[in-house]
């Protein structure tokens, strides 16, 4: 199972994996934003929260695809399921992998763009840890969109259209946590929300994940 | 000797259609047995069955729990060099040592390059050692000689017989005879009388 994850890590990082396209996406989203909306700080501020979650949503949405395609485009998927090692298993190692390569660069990242958007001082700290928490719910329910998709030839949008959906809750709190966080509020509900909603589809998801895998590989 | 692979009363399906039906065989340990039959008739289909990546229409496939299944893809990832490919595997599997698979399948002096340089005929023989460093007793192979020249058939050819003698067994779907002292099961004779399975689950294949 490590086995699994470090060559997923290894294929993320090596040409054409696709490592940064996420974080650079991340980066041009938020930057487009100030000139479409203007560079005057009050309404900036008070919109970055939703934009910093918007665009690491968007970010994240980016690398799904390639999460089972690729496998089952050179066969390592059928081969994969033949391998002593539960399916459900190889589902979560791989939203695992996700996660490493796209939220956990999106969450160090976002500081540094927040500072683009005009994000409150006191902010910061929110902001990283409702990345920290509300990301692997995207990358678990994301897993679950491309193992759907998987055995469809340019599956991409239809991904997009599955999972943007099941990504509503997460934005939700998520976006509200920093919000509160921004004006000096509590937070307890928000981050109990998120942290609630990432260990459910942590616990749930790789079962239907598996499952979904499963059904896709019958020819039937 | 012991049993390895029992097939009872084996109907599978492709595209909700059955394909074969009333397959019966069985595969003892050190033995091998090809599967001949013209294109279509199901093959992919009666192995994919077997490895059990798809489950029976009707029948029972009694197999080991760890068995090898090499399919028409190799299932390697061309920035990973040989050696990482291999290494994976093995690790999946729980074995440690490549080396050996990496001299008998002549890889040796290939072991350092990324799997997209390698020409078809090496990628198949990369796809092969796979099948050494996974442990199993029982290796499932569909046409696990195309793309091979003379010389690597009989390398292969000389694979297999090792693994037999080591008490394992091969399925082999295959129209090239690769050298191997084994049993022919010509599935012409099990191939279905058309009929659409009922179901809705079948939409969903």
């Amino acid at each position: 199972m490590i086995a699994l994850l470090l060559r997923d890590l290894r294929l993320a990082v090596r040409a054409g994996g696709g490592f940064g396209l996420g974080l650079v996406f991340f980066l041009i989203v938020v930057t487009l934003v100030p000139f479409g909306v203007g560079p005057e700080g009050g309404v900036l501020a008070r919109i970055a929260p939703g934009i910093l979650w918007l665009g690491a949503l968007l970010a994240c949405l980016l690398s799904l695809d390639r999460i089972f395609a690729l496998d089952q485009e050179d066969g390592s998927l059928d081969l994969l399921a033949t391998a002593p090692i539960p399916m459900e298993a190889v589902v979560a190692i791989k939203a695992l992998a996700h996660w490493l390569t796209t939220g956990l660069p999106l969450t160090i990242a976002a500081p540094v763009l927040a500072v683009l958007l005009h994000l409150p001082q006191g902010a910061y700290g929110w902001l990283v840890l409702s990345l920290l928490v509300g990301t692997p719910a995207l990358s678990v329910l994301g897993t679950f969109g491309a193992a759907l998709t998987v055995g469809l030839r340019r599956g991409g949008l239809l991904l997009s259209l599955l999972v943007l959906p099941l990504y509503v809750p997460t934005l939700i709190f998520g976006a509200e946590l920093v919000r509160r966080g921004a004006e000096g509020r509590t937070v307890e509900v928000p981050l109990l929300m998120l942290a609630g909603i990432t260990a459910a589809t942590i616990a749930l998801m790789p079962f239907a994940s598996a499952a979904a895998i499963r059904m896709n590989l019958r020819q039937t | 000797m012991a049993d390895l692979l029992t097939v009872r009363d084996l109907t599978v399906s492709r595209g909700g259609m059955a394909v074969l039906e009333g397959v019966n065989f069985t595969l003892a340990s050190g033995a091998a047995l090809i599967l001949r039959g013209p294109n279509g008739i199901g093959k992919t289909t009666l192995l994919r069955t077997i490895a059990g990546l798809q489950p029976p229409v009707a029948g029972t496939v009694s197999a080991p729990a760890g068995l090898a299944y090499a399919a028409h893809a190799d299932g390697l990832k061309g920035a990973l060099t040989v050696r990482e490919n291999l290494t994976f595997w093995a690790r999946l599997h729980g074995t440690a040592g490549i080396a050996p698979a990496l001299t008998r399948m002549n890889l040796d002096a290939l072991a350092d390059r990324p799997a997209a340089t390698l020409s078809a005929g090496q990628k198949r023989r990369l796809g092969l050692a796979r099948l050494l460093v996974t442990g199993a007793a029982l290796w499932v192979m569909d046409e696990p000689t195309v793309s091979l020249d003379a010389d690597s058939v009989a390398l292969f050819g000389q694979v297999v017989r090792d693994h037999l003698a080591g008490g394992g067994g091969a399925l082999i779907a295959t129209h090239i005879d690769p050298g191997l002292a084994a049993g022919t099961l010509d599935l012409s004779p099990f191939r279905a009388r058309i009929r659409r399975l009922d179901g809705f689950d079948e939409a969903f294949g």
